[in-house]
């Protein structure tokens, strides 16, 4: 009721389509200013899956990457992997009982 | 000498003909001896805006091509006696201008005038290139849109790697009801993004819709409040300080003036 209300007076800052276009706007400048293009943050993002699936069992419905301006001339790359469990038998171990 | 100041935005539609014709009006208002050169070739606009579309003989190709003199081509505004206007070609495209051209122009005015204020053509090929190539500072015009702030960003990347060192941002078009209702980006979000200094927020107001009807900037209109944004960053533009115009969300008694048939266009 109380959400209901602040949409109604317009005062519900979450759904406002400013913050929206603020955070759409933030990515697309990172991404402009570096020249990295979203197939190629597309591509990382599947071979980071690939890698850390050996070790781990991650969500990859929820995995994050994106690129952040740190401050003026920085950019860092951030991700969010949530893991479900880590893997008894790592790739390691694996190599191990092989050889 | 003169200083040749250049109005570019990257993205068409953000007012950047209006505010080339209401800064120079009003710079000549302010005493100063001005030129406005449109280097819009094919899509001029800028000669609607200031009512001069009935005295063009000469424009800007015929100057760079050597079909007449400079002086020839310059028309008087017919209002203001330190305000003159160079028109673009219509029936040409931006190829019939290169940079080598403008920069001569530029350099050629800047003896005669206080000001030159080019009114560069939307995007960022030949016709932009011709805009920049005399001038000593720019003015990027944008709208809180993300389509057009990013489009400045890339403006501002590219004069970044020219000779231009001073770059200046307007935001025109804020709609303080929106920016209020959360709709809207406000100027310190776009500030955060482009790193470059602000020089004027302008407000949509229907006065610039109404005085681009009758060809007279909005700037000879007292109760303009777009006007008044528009006069102040032509003080700027000298070196006056002159405090940010408060826009305030006038919305709670709009609505009521709108019911009682008070709000009359000007």
């Amino acid at each position: 009721m109380l959400e209901f209300l602040l949409r109604f007076f317009g005062r519900d800052s979450t759904s406002s389509s400013k913050n929206i276009a603020r955070e759409r706007l933030r990515l697309v400048l990172v991404h402009d200013r570096i020249n990295v293009s979203p197939q190629l943050l597309e591509s990382l993002k599947e071979d980071l899956i690939r890698v850390i699936s050996h070790y781990m069992e991650i969500d990859e419905s929820s995995l994050e990457v994106s690129l952040n301006s740190v401050d003026d001339n920085s950019v860092a790359l951030v991700a969010n992997i949530p893991v479900l469990k880590m893997k008894r038998i790592t790739r390691e171990s694996t190599m191990y009982q092989e050889g | 000498m003169g200083e040749v100041v250049v109005i570019t935005s990257g993205k068409g539609g953000v007012w950047k003909t209006t505010a080339t014709a209401n800064i120079g009006t009003a710079l000549a208002m302010m005493g100063k001896k001005v030129a406005l050169v449109d280097t819009d070739i094919g899509l001029r606009k800028l000669d609607l805006v200031l009512g001069l579309e009935n005295r063009i003989v000469f424009h800007l190709v015929d100057v760079t091509s050597g079909n007449c003199r400079l002086k020839q081509a310059l028309i008087r505004d017919k209002r203001l006696d330190g305000l003159y206007f160079l028109p673009a070609a219509q029936t040409r495209d931006k190829t019939a201008v290169v940079p080598k051209q403008m920069e001569e122009l530029c350099f050629e005015l800047k003896q005669e005038f206080d000001y030159v204020l080019i009114d560069c053509p939307a995007g960022i090929e030949q016709g932009f290139k011709n805009a920049i190539a005399g001038a000593d500072q720019a003015l990027v015009v944008t709208n809180p849109e993300i389509s057009a702030v990013r489009d400045a960003d890339r403006i501002i990347g590219l004069l970044e790697s020219s000779e231009i060192k001073t770059c200046r941002l307007i935001v025109n078009r804020i709609r303080p009801q929106m920016v209020k209702r959360g709709n809207m980006l406000d100027v310190d979000d776009i500030l955060d993004n482009l790193r470059i200094d602000l020089i004027g927020i302008v407000p949509e107001d229907e006065s610039i819709l109404i005085s681009t009807n009758k060809g007279e900037p909005a700037v000879y209109n007292s109760s303009s409040k777009a006007g008044e944004a528009f006069r102040n960053i032509a003080r700027r533009l000298t070196g006056e300080e002159v405090p940010f115009l408060k826009l305030e969300a006038s919305e709670s008694w709009g609505w009521i003036k709108r019911l009682f048939g008070l709000r009359h266009a000007r």
